[in-house]
This record gives structure tokens, sequence and C-alpha cells, in this order.
């Protein structure tokens, strides 16, 4: 699978903006990522929903969906690559829906978090576990 | 069906004039059983729908001796759950008395003296026959077959899966999901699914570059039956590209996807579902995760990790049915379904004994014609067992110690590995070998067995990848098969701890030595998912190794040390 126009008609789809990797340069990690994101401001549960594979067919790209209702702000973070974040996917409000798909890669299993920053100024959290396996044999 | 009683007990009484030999107690218990197929078709008709389940069939249309496993563990919630409970704890379990049919057909323990006693088990016109008889009580019953039906077999890899094609059809399906089926190409699976008289269904295959429902693959089909309108939800199995080598379908991706299985059953319920079937090649846990996640589904027939439980599972208001694997059984479940809902079941786990149950004729013919520009080759002895073959069990079956051999001994290796696949027949002590035998153990697409060099450190890597397929305790990132088997490489594995901490202790059998990090190992193996692997065909190197041996023994493997559970 290369990196086609697919992803640029999904996040269109979206009627997302993404904004690329804002924080690759000062933010190292996925603490300091998400420290710069919330501005320290504590992270809940709520509207957010992260789809994700349990098992990752294909590390090198894997799809993943992020999905809220009064999200102004979504970022997406791989927490175990070597650069944790992938997209910030902004949402104006005339946004018809707040959803994006795009298709991440990633170094090995790990867990991807979505935080997503919602219309009233807090902020929640979505987080899962994608497993990236060398293969093997079913039954 | 006088007859084949008597011939059972005749034939068990012949044996037991050869005095002791291989025919322990729990023969006598048997012979004294009078098995008919009246008692294993006997079910008193209930509700308004039935459901027959078949699932995991591996291609096997004749009948066959299948042994169940004795190490079966389960981790996380499903610690010591069916059906992770094996031999008398299983019996214990469900008040099935030793040496009886149900010991034999659903337990490990004494297998042997209970396989000369009941016979062998399947075959597609003896369960044509058991369907043929639920239909003539319930007319408009369903049949839903789960899937593993075109692989596994000399025939089947010949034909390319239209042997069991052929037949499955005279058994008349009305829907089917799929596993081992795409390892013939997606072109051949896309060749057969267009001509295929019932549904072939997934909610969970999607078109791998656009991320979108497969069009080949409807999610759902609907169903008018006993008045009741029926939605049965296709799941395939979830970790193909995984588990199988992913470049020979490539245009198809897969994943559990419970929330577009929620989405599904909403959809289906709107459009006026009374009733909700799954049918699914998750594997058994997985299916419970399911069932406590997705809201709605009253039955799930569950395939793919080849349990048989005589009683169905319950998870909340759903309920899940396993029906075994390799055409030793059909699954009837009888459900009353009145205002729109699930009001109560009945379910009967049917072995197909086939001593006992009597072939369906035209059945019969269409397996004799499919076999029969095979036969020669089917039926050539390549040599014979002292030992009980078998495959089922967590870490090893005496089938794949027999492999392994083969791979280090022809290949010349010092380490052998072999898939823990689930499929494949047993052979009795003193039994021939013929060449249909190993096609059963080994057949696939892609039997190459490699030769190849990894450091220790890496022999480590796949035995924690392995083993977290396994033992991981969240069944959405268990994949169902067994351990890799390792030939020539002892290891002790704690089950209940993460991935990287699992395994220990590897040593290399032949000298003793523990097995180094950073030294450089000659391995081989086969059933790799990778493109372009090389060597001769597994079956091949099985069989060269047989012949050269004449009579084959395994002896009880303790290559494995097991903790933690």
């Amino acid at each position: 699978m290369q990196l086609t126009r697919r992803n640029a008609i999904l996040m269109g789809a979206g009627a997302a903006l993404a904004a690329g990797l804002p924080f690759s340069v000062v933010a190292a990690t996925g603490e300091e990522a998400i420290a710069a994101f919330t501005g320290g401001a504590e992270v809940g549960e709520g509207d957010i929903k992260l789809t994700a594979p349990e098992i990752a067919e294909n590390g090198n790209t894997v799809p993943i969906e992020v999905s809220s209702d009064t999200a102004t702000e979504i970022m997406v973070l791989a927490l175990g690559n070597p650069t944790p974040a992938v997209a910030t996917f902004k949402y104006g409000p005339l946004s018809a829906s707040r959803t994006a798909s795009t298709r991440i890669r990633l170094a090995g299993t790990q867990d991807v978090m979505a935080i997503a920053k919602l219309a009233d100024g807090t902020f929640v959290k979505a987080s899962s576990t994608v497993k990236v396996t060398i293969g093997g044999c079913g039954g | 069906m006088t007859s084949r009683r008597d011939f059972l007990q005749t034939s068990m009484a012949a044996s037991a004039l050869l005095g002791a030999s291989g025919f322990g107690q729990w023969g006598r218990i048997a012979a004294q059983q009078t098995l008919t197929q009246d008692q294993l078709l006997q079910f008193e008709t209930f509700g308004n729908v039935s459901l027959i389940h078949i699932t995991d069939i591996h291609a096997q249309l004749k009948p066959i001796y299948f042994r169940e496993p004795s190490v079966n563990l389960g981790v996380g919630k499903n610690k010591g759950e069916v059906p992770h409970v094996t031999g008398a704890d299983f019996r214990r379990l469900y008040g099935i008395e030793d040496g009886s049919r149900s010991h034999y057909a659903l337990s490990s323990g004494d297998f042997t003296a209970l396989a000369e006693g009941y016979g062998r088990v399947g075959g597609l016109d003896r369960v044509a026959t058991v369907i043929n008889h639920i239909r003539s009580e319930r007319p408009d019953a369903l049949l839903l077959d789960g899937g593993d039906t075109w692989h596994g077999s000399y025939t089947c890899h010949h034909t390319q899966g239209q042997d069991m094609v052929d037949v499955m059809n005279k058994l008349k399906p009305d829907a089917m999901t799929f596993h081992w089926e795409f390892t013939l190409g997606s072109e051949r699976v896309q060749e057969i699914v267009e001509g295929l008289p019932f549904a072939a269904l997934g909610q969970n295959i999607f078109d791998a570059e656009w991320d979108e429902p497969a069009e080949l693959f409807p999610p759902y089909k609907f169903f008018e039956r006993g008045g009741v309108k029926i939605a049965v939800i296709g799941q395939a199995f979830p970790y193909m590209p995984i588990a199988n080598p992913g470049w020979m379908f490539p245009e198809y991706a897969f994943g559990i996807r419970d929330e577009n299985m929620q989405k599904m059953v909403d959809q289906a319920r709107a459009e006026g579902a009374e009733l909700v079937v799954c049918l699914s090649h998750n594997g058994f846990d997985v299916d419970k995760k399911m069932a406590g996640i997705v809201k709605g589904l009253d039955v799930i027939l569950s395939g793919h990790t080849h349990d048989a439980l005589p009683e169905p599972v319950l998870v909340g208001d759903t309920i899940i049915v396993a029906s075994g694997s390799n055409g030793k059984f059909v699954s009837r479940v009888d459900l009353d379904v009145r205002d729109g809902r699930l009001m109560g079941f009945r379910h009967k786990l049917i072995p197909i004994f086939s001593d006992v149950i009597t072939p369906d004729a035209e059945v019969s013919a269409a397996i004799d014609e499919v076999r029969a520009p095979y036969e020669d080759a089917l039926s050539e002895v390549i040599g014979k067992t002292d030992s009980l073959l078998y495959r089922r069990g967590n870490f090893n079956g005496t089938w794949d110690d027999v492999i392994c051999d083969a791979l280090i001994s022809e290949r010349e290796a010092e380490i052998a590995l072999s898939p823990g696949v689930r499929w494949g027949p047993s052979i009795l002590p003193g039994g021939d070998i013929t060449r249909e035998d190993l096609w059963n153990v080994t057949s696939m697409s892609y039997g190459e067995a490699y030769r190849t060099e990894m450091t220790g450190e890496y022999l480590h890597v796949v035995l924690e990848d392995v083993a977290d397929n396994l033992f991981n305790p969240d069944p959405y990132y268990q994949q169902g098969g067994d351990m890799v088997r390792t030939g020539g490489l002892g290891y002790r594995i704690d089950i209940s701890k993460p991935q990287g901490q699992r395994i220990s202790e590897m040593t290399l059998l032949k000298t003793g030595e523990k097995i180094d990090p950073a030294k450089t190992y000659q391995v081989a193996g086969w059933a790799s998912v990778n493109e372009g692997t090389e060597g001769p065909k597994i079956w091949d190197v099985l069989e060269s190794h047989i012949r050269k041996q004449g009579t084959v023994s395994a002896d009880p493997n303790t290559s494995v040390e097991v903790v933690g559970y």
C-alpha cells in the first residue's frame, strides 16, 4: 500500500484540516506533545472515539479513524513511534462531521491515542493498543 | 440400523479376542453400549426455527479419527473456562461418563482404546444423512457453514477446492463464511464465490485499498423461516493477512470490526429482523468477548478454534454454539422466536459416528466421483506408525513431532519449526500411513519447507510473538492457533507473563546447550507467510522421511516446560 491521493480524499471527506506534524520539532515525546496540545489541562474521558485494528495487518499502513460530536481539534499520537505526533485535525463551527480517517505507520506494538479539544474547552482522550506482529499460523 | 450396530459390536468383539493389546477397560464398556443412529439423531423438535451448524471441515470428505486436545490453556478471564477444560476435567464438568461415546467424541484420554471401539468419525455423506434427518423434521432448517471448508486435503489441493464445493453444494447450505478459503488466492475465491448457490457472508471482509465493505461478500442475508425474519451476519476470520499469507489476497482487509458488527445488527433489526444469528470464524474466546460488546446478537455459531461443546455458552442474552471440526460434529439449534424475540432454545451437538450413521447414497457417490481420479495416489501406503499420531494440543502433538523430525533430517537442520494449526486427523498405533494421511496434516497452498539461518535472539522473538497470539489475556489480540511446534529446541514458557517475558531456558536439544542469542542456527520450517519462500513441499519432505523410517514412532515430548497456569 502506498500513500496516494486516497489519503487526501479521506481527509477532505472528513472536512478536516490536517495540520501536519506541529510538534515534531519541539515535542519529541508523547507527553510533551500532549502537554503542548492541552496546555497542561486535565484530560478526561468522553466525546472522542478512536477506531483502530487490534492487530495491524501491515504495520506500515494502519487504518485509523477518529470521531467526535463536539471537538474543535483532535490530535492523534502513536506513542511508541520515534516521533509520536501523527496529525491534528481541526474543525470549524460549520463542519458537517467531526471525523477523520487516515493511515499511519507504526514502528511496533504500541498505544495509539486520540485527544480531542471540545467546544467547551475541555480535553478528552481515547486510546487503543495496536499490535504489530511478525505473523504466524492460524487454526 | 441393526446391521450397523451389529457391525460395531462385532468389530469390537473381534478386537477383544485379540486380548488386551491396545484395548483397555473403556473399550469393554463401549462394547456394552448400543449406539444407534436414532439415538444420535433423537431430538424433540422445538420452537419454530432450526439452525444446523457445521464448521472447520478442512476438506475431510471421508471418515477419520480425530483426537481432541489434552492441553488447551485459557488465560485472563478465560482461565479454567470452556473450551479451556480438557480430558477428565471436561467430562466431570459436563457429567460425561468415562468410556462413553461422549468421552470419545468430545474429550481426550484413552483415545486409542475408545477409537478401536467406537470407530471413525465424520464423513460428509454421514453429515448429509444427519442434515436430511433434521430437514425431515424441520424442512426449512437453515444450514450454515462456518468456513475452513475448501482447505485441507490432497483432493482439495489438486482441485483448488472444487471437490469441496461440489460436495457441499449437495448439502445445500444457506450461507457460509471464510478463513483458509482465501489461501486459494483471491482470484480463485472470487471465481468460486461468484458461482455459489448460497450466500457468502462477511461483515468484516473489506476492500484493502478503500477500507470499505468488499462487494463480493455481503455483511448479512435475510431468511424467512417458520414465519420468522432471520438475519444471518457473517464474520470471517479476522486475522487472515497476518496468520496466513496476505500476499495471496492483497485486495482484502479483515479485522474484528465489532463496531461495524453492531452497525449491521442495528441495521438488520431496523429492517425487521426478529432473530439475528452471527455465523462466525472468530474463534471461541473472541466470540465470547464480542458477545459482551455487540448488543442484539441472539446466536453466535462459533468456528475457527475447533472446540466442540455439548452445551452452548451464554453471554448475556447471546447463545454461543461451538461445533468442532473436521466433519466430526453437526450442531442442531432449535429456537422459539415469538413477538420479535428469542424466547428459548434447544441444542444438540451431534457426533458423526461413521460406523453408526448410514451414509447418504447420493453424497457418497459424489465423494467417490471427486476422489476417483486421485484414488491411486491417495491410497498408496508410505509407511506405518507404532504411535498414535495426532495434532491438537497447545504446545505439541505427535504428528508435528514426526514432521519436525522430517524437517531436521531431510533438510539437515538443527532446529525445526512447524505451524500451530489445529487441523489434521489422527492415526491409530499400528496403522498404515497413506499419502492421503500426509496431505491431511500438511496440505496448503504455501507448503514450501524452507531452510534458513536464525540467530538465537530471533528464535526467541519468534516464540514470543507466537506465544502472544495464543496467550495474550485479551482475546481480541489472539489469533486462535496453537504454539509453533519446535523440533530440536526445548524451552520453558510462563503463560501468565506479558510478551517478551514468557519464553526462557531455550535449549538446543542435540547438545543440551543453552541457545546463544548471538549465535546462528540452521532452522527448517514450513508454511511461511512470506512471499517468495523457497524449498521442497512439506508433504514431499515428510513422505521421503517416512519411507526411510518405514515405521515412525513418537515418544512423549517433554521439550516444553509450561508454567503459570
